[in-house]
Parts: C-alpha cells; sequence; structure tokens
C-alpha cells in the first residue's frame, strides 16, 4: 500500500472558479495539455495493462515464443489447482490479521494522542512514522530474524516465560502472523496520525459538555469518537484491503531459500506471489494473467464487502 | 499541533465543512441528568499510563531497527546469540565495506536517490499543473476527467505486472531506469491533493488581476501558482520520494543488471541464504535506509503535518 487516498466519495469538484483563463486557441487547449501527463501514463502503464491482462489470460502465452488462444483453459486449471488455493486462503488471512489489529491500534494510540495537554506530542507522532520510512524489504529482513525460532529475540522472550519455540518463518499460521506482523507494524502510525486527525477537527467542547452530562471515557469514545471517525474509518479500511491483498515483498524476502514459493511448503504464498513465481519463474504468462484477473475479482469483491460493512457504524439509536 | 501546509495563503482559507456529528450527540444527552450551570472543567490532566502506552509504542516502532543497527555493528555471531545481544558493536565497517564489495552498493544507492528524486521532483511539478487546471481553469469535460483521476486511486494495478512487462519490453525499457521513473510520475492522490491546496490558496482576484495585465495560463500557474503551493507540493514530492526510495515489486521485475540495481534490490541480492549473509542483509538495510533516516529528520515534522493534513478533513 503505497498511496494516501482521499476518503471523500467519488470527487465531486467544486462550483466552477469565478475567473475563466479562455482566450484563444493556445489558452483553450491549454488546460488539457496541462493533465495530460497523469492521463497519458495512467492509460499507458495502468488501465491498457489491466484490459490488456484480461486478454492475455485467454492464451497459452510464452513470452519468447507462441501465443495460443485456449479460451477459458488457464481458468479451469486456476480453480482446479490447490496451489492457487493456497495462495488464496494465505492471502485472506494475512490481509485479516493485519488489517484488524492494525486499525484497532491505531484508532487506540490517536485517542491516546489526542489531548491537549500531552507533552512532546510531535515527538511521539514522528516516531510512529519510522516504520512507514523503513523500506518493506528492510523491514522484511528484520522481522524474519527478530520472529526466528532458534536465535530469535521473540522466542528468547516467549522461552523465558516457558513457551516453547514458535517456528514463525516454516510453519503455516506461524509465517501469516509473521507477515501480518510486518504489515500492521508499518502502517499503525500512519493510521493513527490519520485518524488522529479527524479527532482533532471534533470540538472539544462537545466532550467537556458530554462528561459534564456524566458521560464517562467509554460512553463519549462510543458516541462521540466513533461516529464522527466514520468517513475515515472507511477509508482505512478499504484502502488497507487494496494493499493488503496484493502483499508481495514480506512473503517473498522472508524464506531466502525458497523465495518465490515462501518456503518448501508454500507456506506463506500469497496470491501476488503466486502471479510472479508462474509469470517470472515459470514463464507461463497466460497463467499469471489468469492469477491476475481473480486477484482483481477478490479485491472488489472483499472492497465491496468492507465498504458495505463500514457504512454501518452509525451511532446508535 | 502541527503546522499548517501553506505558509502563507492570502486568501483566508475556507474551511472545510466539518464532518461533525451534531446529531450523536443531541442524542447522547437526554439520558443523563443535565448537572447544574456552565462548570466549565479544565482540560484533563493526562494521566501517567497514557505517557507509558504512548513510550511503549515508540519503542515498538523504533526498535526493529536499532536491533537493525546492532546487527549491522556485529556479524552474524551477534544475530545467533543466546541471549539475543542489544548493544551495538564495533564491527559496522568491516560489515558496510563487504557490502560494498559484494554487489555494486554505491551505484545501488544512487540509482536509487535519481529514480526517487525525479519521481519526487516530477509529481511534485505534474500535480501541481493538474491540480491547477482542475482547480482554476475551466473547460469541457473537466468534471468528469477529475471524477476519473479519483475513479483511479482505487485500482489495484500490481495485478497487471504481466503486461505492464509486456509493454516496457515493447517500448525496449526492460532494465532501465526510465522504466520506474516514467510509470512513477502518474499521482492521482497527488492531483487530487494539489487541486485542493490551489482551490483555497489561491484567490481568483489574483488570477484576474494577472489575467488583466495579459499573462497566460502557464505565466499564471508558473510565476503566481507555483510559488504559493510549493510547500504543499514539497511535501507531496517527499511523499512520492519515500515511496519510489522503498518500492520493491516493480523494480525486482524490471531490473537485470546489478548496476542498475536500486538500493531495495540490492539488499534482496545480499540476502542469498538468512543463516549465512546475515550480518551483510542487515548492513545493506540498515545502510539503505540511512538516507531516508537523514531526510526524515529534517522534514519529519512536515511529513506528520503533510498526513494530518491530507484531504482528511472532507
Amino acid at each position: 500500500m503505497t498511496t494516501t487516498l482521499s476518503p471523500q466519495r467519488a470527487g465531486l469538484p467544486p462550483a466552477p472558479p469565478l475567473t475563466r483563463i479562455r482566450r484563444g486557441i493556445g489558452e483553450r487547449i491549454a488546460p488539457y495539455a496541462y493533465i495530460a501527463p497523469f492521463f497519458l501514463i495512467f492509460a499507458v502503464f495502468s488501465l491498457i495493462p489491466l484490459l490488456f491482462t484480461l486478454y492475455v489470460a485467454l492464451f497459452e502465452w510464452n513470452p519468447i515464443g507462441d501465443h495460443t488462444y485456449i479460451g477459458f483453459d488457464n481458468f479451469t486449471r486456476l480453480f482446479d489447482d490447490p496451489r492457487f488455493w493456497n495462495a488464496t486462503r494465505n492471502t485472506i488471512s494475512i490481509w485479516l490479521l493485519s488489517t484488524v489489529p492494525q486499525l484497532i491500534a491505531a484508532l487506540f494510540l490517536a485517542h491516546l494522542l489526542n489531548h491537549a495537554r500531552l507533552r512532546y506530542a510531535l515527538l511521539f507522532r514522528m516516531s510512529m512514522l519510522v516504520p512507514y520510512i523503513t523500506s518493506v524489504a528492510a523491514t522484511a529482513i528484520v522481522f524474519a530474524q527478530l520472529y526466528d525460532r532458534d536465535y530469535g529475540l521473540l522466542n528468547w522472550l516467549l522461552g523465558l516465560g516457558g513457551v516453547e519455540p514458535i517456528d514463525f518463518t516454516q510453519s503455516t499460521w506461524g509465517s501469516r502472523v509473521l507477515i501480518a506482523a510486518m504489515v500492521t507494524w508499518r502502517w499503525f502510525g500512519y493510521t493513527a496520525l490519520l485518524y488522529l486527525a479527524s479527532l482533532q477537527a471534533i470540538p472539544r467542547e462537545i466532550y467537556e459538555s458530554a462528561s459534564v452530562d456524566g458521560a464517562g471515557g467509554w460512553k463519549q469514545f462510543r458516541h462521540i469518537t466513533i461516529p464522527s471517525l466514520r468517513p475515515v474509518i472507511v477509508f482505512t479500511v478499504v484502502t488497507s484491503t487494496i494493499g493488503g491483498l496484493q502483499i508481495f515483498t514480506e512473503p517473498l524476502l522472508l524464506n531466502p531459500i525458497n523465495a518465490q514459493t515462501c518456503g518448501a511448503t508454500r507456506q506463506c504464498q500469497t496470491l501476488t506471489l503466486f502471479l510472479y513465481e508462474q509469470g517470472f519463474g515459470q514463464y507461463q504468462f497466460g497463467y499469471a494473467a489468469a492469477i491476475g484477473v481473480a486477484l482483481l475479482v477478490l479485491v472488489l469483491v472483499v472492497a465491496g464487502i468492507n465498504y458495505l460493512l463500514s457504512t454501518r457504524i452509525r451511532p446508535e439509536r | 499541533m502541527t503546522e499548517p501546509i501553506d505558509a502563507m495563503p492570502p486568501s483566508p482559507r475556507h474551511p472545510t465543512p466539518s464532518t461533525l456529528p451534531t446529531q450523536p450527540m443531541r442524542r447522547t444527552r437526554p439520558p443523563w441528568p443535565a448537572r447544574q450551570a456552565r462548570r466549565r472543567r479544565p482540560v484533563e490532566r493526562v494521566r501517567w499510563w497514557t505517557y507509558a502506552l504512548l513510550i511503549l509504542a515508540v519503542l515498538v516502532s523504533v526498535f526493529p531497527l536499532y536491533w537493525m543497527f546492532v546487527v549491522a555493528t556485529t556479524d552474524t555471531a551477534a544475530a545467533t546469540q543466546m541471549p539475543p545481544r542489544l548493544v551495538p558493536g564495533d564491527n559496522f565497517f568491516h560489515l558496510a565495506g563487504l557490502v560494498f564489495s559484494t554487489v555494486p552498493f554505491l551505484q545501488s544507492v544512487l540509482n536509487s536517490l535519481l529514480v526517487a528524486g525525479a519521481i519526487g521532483a516530477g509529481q511534485a511539478v505534474l500535480c501541481s499543473l493538474a491540480g491547477f487546471a482542475f482547480a482554476k481553469m475551466e473547460f469541457p469535460g473537466r468534471n468528469t476527467l477529475f471524477l476519473i483521476v479519483v475513479l483511479t486511486m482505487t485500482v489495484p494495478t500490481q495485478l497487471a505486472i504481466v503486461p505492464q512487462y509486456l509493454i516496457i519490453s515493447e517500448l525496449g525499457w526492460v532494465d532501465t531506469l526510465q522504466a520506474l521513473i516514467v510509470p512513477g510520475l502518474a499521482s492521482a492522490f497527488g492531483i487530487f491533493w494539489m487541486r485542493q491546496h490551489i482551490a483555497s490558496t489561491l484567490s481568483d482576484e489574483i488570477i484576474q488581476a494577472a489575467r488583466i495585465d495579459g499573462a497566460n495560463s502557464w505565466r499564471i500557474f508558473w510565476h503566481i501558482a507555483f510559488p504559493i503551493v510549493r510547500p504543499a507540493a514539497f511535501v507531496l514530492g517527499l511523499f512520492g520520494y519515500i515511496t519510489a526510495w522503498n518500492d520493491f515489486f516493480w523494480p525486482f521485475v524490471v531490473l537485470k543488471s546489478p548496476e542498475n540495481y536500486t538500493a531495495q534490490i540490492a539488499i534482496k541480492a545480499l540476502q542469498n541464504n538468512r543463516d549465512i549473509d546475515l550480518g551483510l542483509a542487515m548492513s545493506g538495510s540498515f545502510l539503505a535506509t540511512i538516507p531516508l533516516i537523514v531526510l526524515f529528520v529534517f522534514v519529519g515534522r512536515r511529513l506528520v503535518a503533510g498526513i494530518m493534513d491530507g484531504a482528511f478533513k472532507g
């Protein structure tokens, strides 16, 4: 997840400007020239590839050889492929394990940060952005070591409590948790700042009069904070879905041996990594494109579902 | 408190419509007996556990980076030592030297600087220009085109990687840096953001005046609009820079020869065997993170302001 998007649903531009910059043919085409670079780049490197994916998926497409039209064979093969279902399960598990704790932690932190008399506020806020500026590649390397079965700090701590070492990199659930931990670590501070910005838009008087009226912290949180944050919560849920379902770098770097499958048993191979393996490891471009289409459908379905769910967060009657 | 991004708004900024939930308040009030009169309570004190929890969050945020440094200054033996070592050693330069001799790391860092710098600067200018057109110019199709820009933000483009690669190879750009730079220049969010800043900081009167003096739209953009929103454009460029610096998937697919690697791909090349090359990979990771940490020390507060300013008031 690289972009910050806006929560404003479908950008509705404001009223037309008072000033009309309009004169001569040059000035008439000028605005189109100013916005052309974006549309050109988007068309060539995003839109056409997206449509082209649907096309390539219908072929047996060898990058340096033949392209044979095979209809929907790639898709029937995909649905019979246990590796595909394995990757789907991993992707969804990792997405859930990373999104839910991340958003809850961010909400909680934003609540803590939103105190008028908090000292060192800027320092706290800046520190929480450190994970965001650390690259995913570096994060994956450090976390794999911190969670190592034999020498990891976490297992050492668990061992002090008498817990048997957990093999985070080699087991299915262990590696899912580990990847989810990386994603959570990277984004919780960033998300907290987004929530904090919305919290600060709530006038303090509302809280004051609520507490004068005898509403305690929890009731204030439930009846004032959550409803006010609804737009930004919807937004973060949707963006972390779009990003979370496309996780690639973390699993690729987790097990350097068998990198493309994230380990010998494909225990943490995500859909994007499976796509990469088929496309650029096995050179089956058609099959890889079919995985891309399946992933697109998954993203749309999940984003749609949780958009519907999160619009349900309404103030209660 | 964060500072406003725009240094000197020439016209009063129009506050964005607030999202305040007036309804829920009205609803929540009645159940509790109104305690008499306007007893205005001072803002509560911050409790000690608020600080304790925040410090914990800071430690969680910073520790992995610190530990990366610890391993990068010792060696693999230290990383496989029980209990784990927590203080840096004195082996930093030895490992760093190995990093530079194993892969062309200096070249990789320079490549990253070039790619990220070009993307950051390019986004700042191109998005300001497009944002200016959408905010202050009138042309047929404006609203529809802007809607398209906003919608493109939700398209998960990464899964079209196969055709993207085919297009890049049609262009003959495989294993080149422009394959990274050119696609990175387009930022829908950037346009959205700059449009908002230009709409709220550049007054129509100024444009009118410039217009009467005979300035065309390019002159108005370059001499009036851009200087005014430069602080916002700078923050946008920073985000573009950071994202490009840390990008992995696309460079990993496109770049083939070590002399074209970006720093992130060089890290991957250092990590062929986790158990053997650990100190090396950690050292590379740390070295590749230093430029961003240095940058962050200077501009961190503006990044915080940028995220919190975002387009999130709407």
